[in-house]
């Protein structure tokens, strides 16, 4: 046992402080990726009642429950909780939880930098919900914060919203950086990059894009600010500035930010399919450049959500041919997750039902997402209910689904438990209806010609509107299964040996369950 | 298995839900549709391939899974093949996709090139946005851009509330709508007076930014005569959702009749400047003057929203002077959604929403009222400005 921390060792920590301190001054990868996961999971759970609230309000049409005004917080703060609450701190979760155990590392590379950018967290993100109880309301002009609705038009919350966006901004930078620092200091003797498990090298990839985008995002934000406050008109045409420079820089991190939410995402699934498949990942090279090069091409197309804001014609073409160039390393990727199925020695337990469902509604979001990217046919459906699609299919059914596929595959070696398979296979069943008649329909709503973000609509509209809403309230409301569930793991059930999967690969598999306190003190080497 | 069994079925049915969406569609209002442009049907034809390319692609690429997911299972008792790399297959799947994309891209290319194909036009309509209406203004340089008109969503507060039964084209109709000639090319000048908005008509294929301190411009020649409605496609605050849009495209004489009446009635308008005004009229055509443009915000009853617009009923200003009361109005306020009405409404319009104000929020029924202002004073103020 190798693996765990023997007594001798100069360390004085052998298990955890007691009481309140222990989660407030950790810095245990494994304590901190806990938070990570418990506080996504929270605002997951407050972004989903919020999007509730629209979905209940689109029920039917007419103003039958929210007012508009409220209905324009809502799409705002649901956007913003998501992807700064939910799914980035997830991910954030994973790795703290996982990257130090899958490349033999005793822990994160900057433990104390990584309990703050923990602990930034609950108080942005509080100070950001903050904003709907301020007068005049939260902020009002979706996620996307196109100025000047966003400054000379904003409630006065605006600028908590920013200094919220400051703090979570640093708070995914910090991480980054440790990410990078541990992956690149710390694996055991022999872990060459080229071998490092995909969730690694993913993660690698998806740090770098946090770094270059997030000061990006700061600095929007910042000329927001100054915009409201010290007089300057960046974004202000009457001063000589500019409203579309604005979504140039906020598609510039925009873009790139999509796939920090997705990346991480190939790489559980490229763990998980391997796994239950009983065979070897097919084109782990291949797998790795592609990676690379969607990051690269990342960086390029953001224009692709301003086909309509007019641009020069050479402009259309330059941003249309990059998009659709995303779509062939993002190919190459779901034919490798194929191919390793392909006479492999299939089971379909829980964690593996979310990988197959991810590679499966991920590639419907892939094909709308080439359908969007043909800048004639944008002009159709820009700001429809079928880009509501398209990146629901690839958020929820796509970085979702991963997070839970991560969730049940890891579940046994944090806890030391099996999790219920029957009460994970009913989550599974009803997340997949939910989101499937959730947002199926949105296609058809959107290529109707109904606009996203409004609190009302016409008649014609009305059954693909009651569909949703029904599929968001079974979605919505499956989710409890799993936070039973998961309180259930940790607190008993049938023991879980090191191993847990019998076809899973990877350090983290030679260390117990639980996994101890600390892990591999001294580093295994990787032959 | 029979987990897996309902697996492999609900994908079928999704995916056959995928494939019967495209034909059956295309009259039942759930694809885009085809519209009454030739830019419009080239889209739909985009569309159409685009999405036909996208089924066969899901059909292999599914259809491979679903082999795998029921034959390589290991309640068959297979196991486990050892293959885990191929750089030829690698470089097939690169290279087909690849030629698939470029097989995309031309078609697309050709139809945005034809999009980008402006100039030449028989007539400009600038289209301006503003929170939360549209403003046409027919764009003719000998005649003074005088045909210009505000657009307002027409449906009754009731039916939103749920108070009385939807009409047919409920949050899709407008009082005065955008009217256009069949078979004449008509260019739009986009731009806007506060916030983004985005004109779009899917029947014409036609959406565009409208941008504070920026012209847009977009062109269309509509092949059929009728009715056709779109809404604001960006968010522009909190009434975005009631910004809809109308077109008439009328056959080309009766357009020609229709715009020389247009004339006409802007003519008349300049006339009234110099009518004596009672105030009865003044408060008369106030009302209709507040429900355009100042109601979304201030609302019916001056209660406004607050916050974030506040109410005139019993506001002090109501009372005050006249001077101050038309700074405002006529200024705006900078940096709030106040706008500057001055070079939007005219003197009638101007003195006629204040009187208005004035009576419904203000000082009503006191003996003290100060007079009326008139259409004169606004003038006079107007030129000291
Ligand atoms: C887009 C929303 C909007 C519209 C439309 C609008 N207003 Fe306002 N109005 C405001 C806001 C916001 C303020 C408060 C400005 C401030 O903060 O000083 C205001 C203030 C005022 C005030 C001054 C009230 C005070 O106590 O300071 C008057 C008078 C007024 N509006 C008249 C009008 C008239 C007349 C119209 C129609 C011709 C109109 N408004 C249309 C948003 C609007
Ligand atoms: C094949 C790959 C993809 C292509 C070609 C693609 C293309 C596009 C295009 C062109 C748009 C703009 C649509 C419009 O507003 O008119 C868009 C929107 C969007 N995409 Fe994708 N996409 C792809 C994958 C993804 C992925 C992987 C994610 C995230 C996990 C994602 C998330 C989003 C989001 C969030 C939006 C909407 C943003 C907003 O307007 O609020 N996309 N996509
Ligand atoms: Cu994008
Ligand atoms: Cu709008």
């Amino acid at each position: 046992m190798s693996a765990v921390i023997d007594a001798h060792h100069d360390d004085h920590h052998h298990g955890p402080a007691k009481g309140i301190t222990r989660w407030l001054y950790t810095t245990n990868h494994k304590d901190i990726g806990s938070m990570y996961l418990w506080f996504s999971f929270i605002m997951f759970l407050a972004g989903g009642v919020m999007a509730l609230v629209i979905r209940a309000e689109l029920f039917q049409p007419g103003q039958s429950f929210v007012e508009p005004h409220f209905f324009n917080q809502m799409t705002t703060m649901h956007g913003l909780v998501m992807v700064f609450g939910a799914i980035m701190p997830a991910f954030v979760g994973l790795a703290n939880w996982m990257l130090p155990m899958m490349v033999g590392a005793p822990d994160m590379a900057l433990p104390r930098m990584n309990n703050l950018s923990f602990w930034i967290l609950p108080f942005a993100s509080l100070m950001l919900i903050s904003t709907l109880f301020m007068e005049g309301g939260g902020p009002d002009f979706g996620w996307t914060m196109y100025a000047p609705l966003s400054t000379t038009y904003a409630p006065d919350s605006v600028t908590f919203m920013i200094f919220a966006i400051h703090l979570l901004g640093a708070s995914s930078i910090m991480g980054a950086i440790n990410i990078i620092a541990t992956i690149l200091n710390m694996r055991a003797p022999g872990m060459t990059l080229m071998k490092m498990p995909m969730f690694v090298w993913t993660w690698l990839i998806t740090a770098y894009l946090l770094i270059a985008v997030m000061p990006v995002l700061a600095g929007a934000v910042t000329m927001m600010l100054f915009d409201i406050h010290f007089g300057t008109s960046f974004f202000d045409a009457a001063g000589g500035g500019d409203p579309v420079l604005f979504q140039h820089i906020f598609w510039f991190f925009g873009h790139p930010e999509v796939y920090i939410m997705i990346l991480p995402a190939f790489g559980i699934v490229s763990h998980v399919i391997p796994a239950f498949s009983r065979k070897r990942l097919f084109g782990y090279d291949s797998m790795v450049y592609a990676t690379s090069s969607i990051a690269f091409l990342s960086f390029i197309v953001w224009a692709h959500h301003m086909f309509t804001v007019g641009m020069p014609l050479a402009g259309q073409l330059f941003f249309m041919y990059a998009t659709m160039l995303i779509a062939v390393p993002t190919g190459v990727k779901v034919f490798n997750w194929i191919s390793t199925m392909w006479q492999g020695s299939m089971t379909f337990e829980t964690p593996m039902l979310f990988a197959l469902a991810f590679v499966f509604l991920f590639t419907i979001g892939g094909f709308s997402g080439v359908m969007l990217s043909i800048a004639p046919a944008d002009y159709q459906y820009h700001d429809t209910y079928f880009v509501v699609a398209h990146f629901h299919y690839v958020l929820v059914s796509g970085a979702l689904f991963s997070i839970y596929c991560a969730v049940y595959y890891w579940l046994p070696k944090w806890t030391g438990f099996m999790y219920s398979e029957a009460l994970g296979k009913l989550h599974f069943w009803l997340s997949f209806i939910g989101v499937n008649l959730a947002f199926f329909p949105m296609h058809f709503s959107g290529l109707a010609g109904m606009p996203r973000r409004i609190p009302d609509y016409a008649l014609q509209f009305a059954n693909f509107n009651a569909w949703s809403t029904v599929g968001a309230f079974v979605f919505g409301l499956s989710q409890l299964v799993f936070l039973y569930l998961v309180i259930k793991c940790i607190r008993g059930g049938q023991k879980a040996t090191a191993q847990v999967w019998d076809g899973a690969e990877g350090l983290e598999w030679t260390v117990p369950s639980p996994a101890p306190y600390h892990t591999f003190s001294t580093p295994p080497v990787v032959k | 298995m029979s987990i897996a069994t309902r697996f492999v079925s609900s994908g079928l049915l999704l995916l056959a839900v995928v494939v019967l969406a495209g034909p059956a569609s295309a009259s039942s209002g759930w694809n885009m549709t085809p519209g009454v442009t030739e830019i419009s049907r080239a889209i739909y034809d985009l569309h159409m391939l685009i999405f036909w390319i996208c089924v066969a692609i899901g059909v292999v690429v599914f259809g491979a899974m679903l082999v795998s997911i029921v034959l390589h299972r290991k309640s068959r008792g297979v196991t486990p093949a050892t293959f885990h790399e191929s750089t030829r297959l690698e470089i097939v799947w690169t290279l087909i996709p690849l030629g698939i994309l470029i097989g995309m891209a031309i078609p697309a290319t050709t139809v945005l090139v034809q999009m980008y194909d402006s100039g030449g036009e028989d007539m400009v309509v600038e289209v301006r946005g503003y929170q939360w209406r549209w403003q046409y203004k027919y764009l003719d340089d000998d005649l003074n851009e005088q045909v210009s008109f505000f657009s307002n969503l027409s449906t009754p507060r009731d039916q939103i509330l749920g108070l009385s039964e939807k009409g047919e084209h409920y949050l899709l109709e407008v009082d005065n709508p955008l009217v256009i000639p069949i078979n004449r090319k008509v260019r739009f000048l986009l731009t806007s007076n506060d916030v983004i908005h985005a004109w779009w008509v899917p029947d014409f294929a036609l959406k565009r930014d409208a941008i504070p301190g920026f012209i847009n411009d977009m062109w269309t020649i509509v092949e059929e005569p009728g009715i056709y409605r779109g809404q604001c496609a960006e968010l522009c605050g909190i009434d975005h959702g009631y910004m809809p849009i109308v077109v008439h495209a009328l056959p080309e004489d009766e357009y020609d009749a229709w715009y020389a009446d247009q004339l006409q009635l802007a003519r008349a308008e300049e006339q009234l400047m110099e009518q004596d005004w009672s105030e009865a009229e003044l408060l008369a055509r106030g009302e209709k003057v507040y429900a355009t443009h100042c109601v979304g915000c201030h609302q019916a009853d001056g209660q406004g929203i607050p916050p974030v617009f506040p109410a005139l009923a019993g506001n002090a200003m109501m009372t005050g002077d006249f001077d101050t009361h038309m700074e405002v109005v006529y200024h705006g306020r900078a940096g709030t959604a106040m706008q500057a009405f001055g070079p939007v409404l005219s003197p009638v319009d101007m003195a006629s929403v204040m009187n208005y104000q004035r009576h419904a929020f203000g000082d009503a029924g006191s003996s003290e009222r100060s007079a009326p202002v008139k259409p004169k004073d606004i003038a006079s103020f107007a030129a000291a400005q």
